[in-house]
């Protein structure tokens, strides 16, 4: 086992550099010059090639992206004497644009992101599973029908849509909660919640909608399991047979998806929080594109991509401690 | 007499599908001893298995009507509460599935889902008596080394073995009635004869009854002392298995054990069937299920096709059968075919 979790990591690191290589390659070849981004419009070439150095991109690519590999580790240093700055480790780079380190502005970004992730995976698993239990167990009945609904109206519609919706009924039209203005839970946590509530629920009713489906399926599925007859057949009780026969079935793709769909939405999540006006690392990454801020959508890409690597490994460990037939082989 | 431990009377399921009302039972009765074996046979869908599975009660409650009655320890199976029925489940009767592969549990430890078996009627026992059970339980089944394999899970043991673990967990309460629905169908023929030579022995041991469900002849021929064959849902033919062999009173019957091979068959390299198929037991075939199929339905007419026969005793012997033939023709057209 412990041998498996080290082979899983090793081949992670692997993955990540060459994800974090052809990030790198992939916005290098972009035709913008990022030094002449580094000041506003009436830039003088001068200051321009000043910045180019500074910065390193008068460097070849390769060095380049080396440098920004050892930053990572050992931070990085920008300029010489009066104009000398830098960025300690781990660097991600330094954003011309937003005069910042990468990483702080990540720093900043990524709690509200975090948190905007956690509140909607709560709610969606609890949404999910709790409505396909339902569905399985009223196979063919009215709730059944009611989570079918749900779940072709919540895998059919697009998030900015539903968000928008309800930004504009909640809000604007009922006037219940006041425009979200995100604040820190720790100061203000009223207004923290005021914020959060609207994208917690459609990102977590959007999501759950697979849920529901995947939980209905694999309960139904597993009712009609043998074993699950030889339970019966013990004189289990039924909230006994559910529980550690079905519900258990039914759990391990049903982990599989929400550990790689979580470690998705930490990435950043663009949609919601821009709809919601919230300062994420999604906002983050979408502000990058817009000023063609390199170093930070470089920086935003490699953050997602750990997670989404990380949650990999993590739901295979998961699998093979939910499964006792992965765990021997 | 032995003491009757089970008491079908009249059992006739059938199942609401979007096809159509199955009609999966009708009108089976039988009374089962202490340590006696009945054999039920037939070919698929003639109803075995959901006669099985109504005796404790397994039929899916939502589309299944049963009607009848299934008295075991004096309690009503088919009229109970779920308690009750919890109650009996596992403990008064058992049951055996047919494929060892899928009725284990994946998730638990073989020894945890002994274990459960048997905490599910002793909820006081500490948990040593509880491993001492299983351990014990897991030697009497033929596992080597219990102590070490309780902690195994089902996919690491062979066929036959979880065979053997699904009847640890059947007989761990010591159950009265054991059910077997085609216990060795999915096994080895090898691993076949030892699993029922192990449901034998521990019949001898505890003196239970079993009702061994297979469409299997030989199987039946060798453990069980009466038999049941049914066809399209009904008892067609109530025999020992002495008679059903010697004897048989049913056309079914007859083209059942026509159609038992034998070497001779094999090298002339042709089996002998019954010709046409099985019904559909949403349009059972009206009077006898059998008549489209039966080479004597000609010879005694509409009665056949408008009138379901009765069982009856038939009058050479203690066989019953449900035909329409006279006594004296069915036992000497019982003859003939034997002879064949």
């Amino acid at each position: 086992m412990y041998l498996f979790i080290a082979r899983r990591l090793f081949f992670a690191v692997l993955l990540l550099l060459a994800v974090s290589l052809v990030t790198y390659l992939l916005f290098s070849v972009l035709p913008v010059d990022p030094a002449a981004l580094t000041c506003g419009k009436n830039c003088k070439p001068d200051l321009i090639a000043a910045n180019r150095v500074r910065l390193g991109y008068d460097k070849p690519v390769l060095e380049q992206y080396w440098l920004f590999l050892k930053g990572i580790f050992v931070g990085r240093d920008y300029g010489m004497g009066q104009a000398a700055f830098s960025c300690p480790a781990p660097s991600l780079g330094y954003s011309f644009s937003r005069h910042q380190c990468v990483t702080t502005l990540i720093g900043k970004t990524f709690p509200v992101t975090a948190y905007l992730s956690l509140g909607a995976f709560v709610l969606w698993m609890l949404i999910g599973i709790g409505s396909g239990a339902v569905a399985a167990l009223n196979k063919g009945k009215w709730q059944d029908r009611l989570a079918n609904a749900f779940t072709a109206v919540g895998v059919s519609l697009p998030t900015f849509y539903v968000g928008l919706l309800v930004l504009f009924s909640v809000v604007i039209w009922l006037g219940i909660l006041p425009f979200p203005h995100y604040a820190s839970p720790f100061e203000d946590p009223i207004a923290f919640f005021q914020a959060m509530i609207l994208p917690w629920l459609t990102l977590a009713v959007l999501s759950a909608a697979s849920y529901t489906r995947l939980t209905r399926n694999g309960m139904l599925e597993a009712m009609n399991e043998d074993f699950v007859r030889l339970g019966v057949a013990k004189g289990l009780k039924r909230s006994v047979i559910l529980r550690k026969y079905v519900l258990r079935s039914a759990l391990v793709p049903i982990v599989t998806i929400a550990g790689l769909d979580f470690a998705a939405l930490l990435g950043g999540a663009i949609i919601t929080e821009s709809v919601f006006t919230l300062p994420g690392m999604g906002k983050l990454s979408i502000r990058a594109v817009v000023e063609s801020d390199l170093p930070v959508l470089v920086g935003t890409t490699m953050v997602a991509a750990v997670f989404i690597v990380l949650a990999n490994v993590l739901v295979d460990i998961l699998y093979g401690v939910l499964d006792p037939r992965v765990r021997t082989k | 007499m032995a003491e009757v431990v089970l008491s079908v009377r009249n059992l006739s399921v059938s199942f609401n599908t979007p096809d159509g009302v199955v009609h999966a039972v009708n009108d089976v009765s039988f009374d089962l001893q202490a340590g006696e074996t009945l054999g039920i046979v037939g070919e698929s869908g003639s109803g075995k298995s959901v006669t099985a599975g109504s005796l404790m009660r397994l039929n899916n409650s939502v589309t299944a009507t049963t009607t009848g009655s299934v008295i075991v320890n004096g309690v009503d199976v088919l009229n109970c509460t779920e308690d009750e029925v919890r109650g009996i489940r596992g403990q008064d009767i058992a049951m055996v599935f047919q494929d060892p592969l899928s009725a284990l549990n994946p998730y638990y430890s073989v020894g945890a889902q002994i274990a459960e078996a048997y905490k599910v009627h002793h909820a006081d026992a500490s948990k040593d008596e509880v491993e001492q059970v299983v351990i014990d339980m897991l030697k009497k089944v033929g596992i080597p080394h219990p102590e070490t394999r309780l902690h195994q899970y089902p996919h690491q043991f062979s066929g036959g073995m979880r065979q053997r673990i699904v009847i640890a967990i059947a007989l761990v309460n010591k159950p009265k009635v054991l059910i077997a629905d085609e216990p060795t169908t999915a096994l080895d023929v090898t691993v076949q004869a030892q699993i029922l030579d192990l449901m034998i022995d521990l019949q001898r041991e505890t003196n239970m009854a079993i009702i061994l469900i297979t469409h299997d002849l030989g199987v039946v021929a060798e453990v069980a002392r009466d038999v049941l064959v049914m066809y399209g849902g009904r008892v067609v033919e109530k025999a020992s298995i002495n008679d059903l062999f010697v004897a048989p009173t049913h056309p079914y019957s007859w083209g059942l054990l026509g159609a038992v091979s034998s070497l001779e068959d094999l090298q002339r390299g042709h089996l002998k069937t019954i010709a046409g198929t099985p019904p559909s037991l949403i349009s059972i075939p009206s009077g006898c299920a059998f008549h489209p199929r039966c080479e004597f339905y000609e010879g005694v007419g509409s009665r056949c096709s408008s009138e379901v026969p009765e069982l009856r005793t038939i009058s050479s012997g203690k066989s019953m059968s449900a035909c329409h033939l006279d006594d004296a023709q069915i036992v000497s057209i019982g003859k003939r075919k034997v002879l064949q």
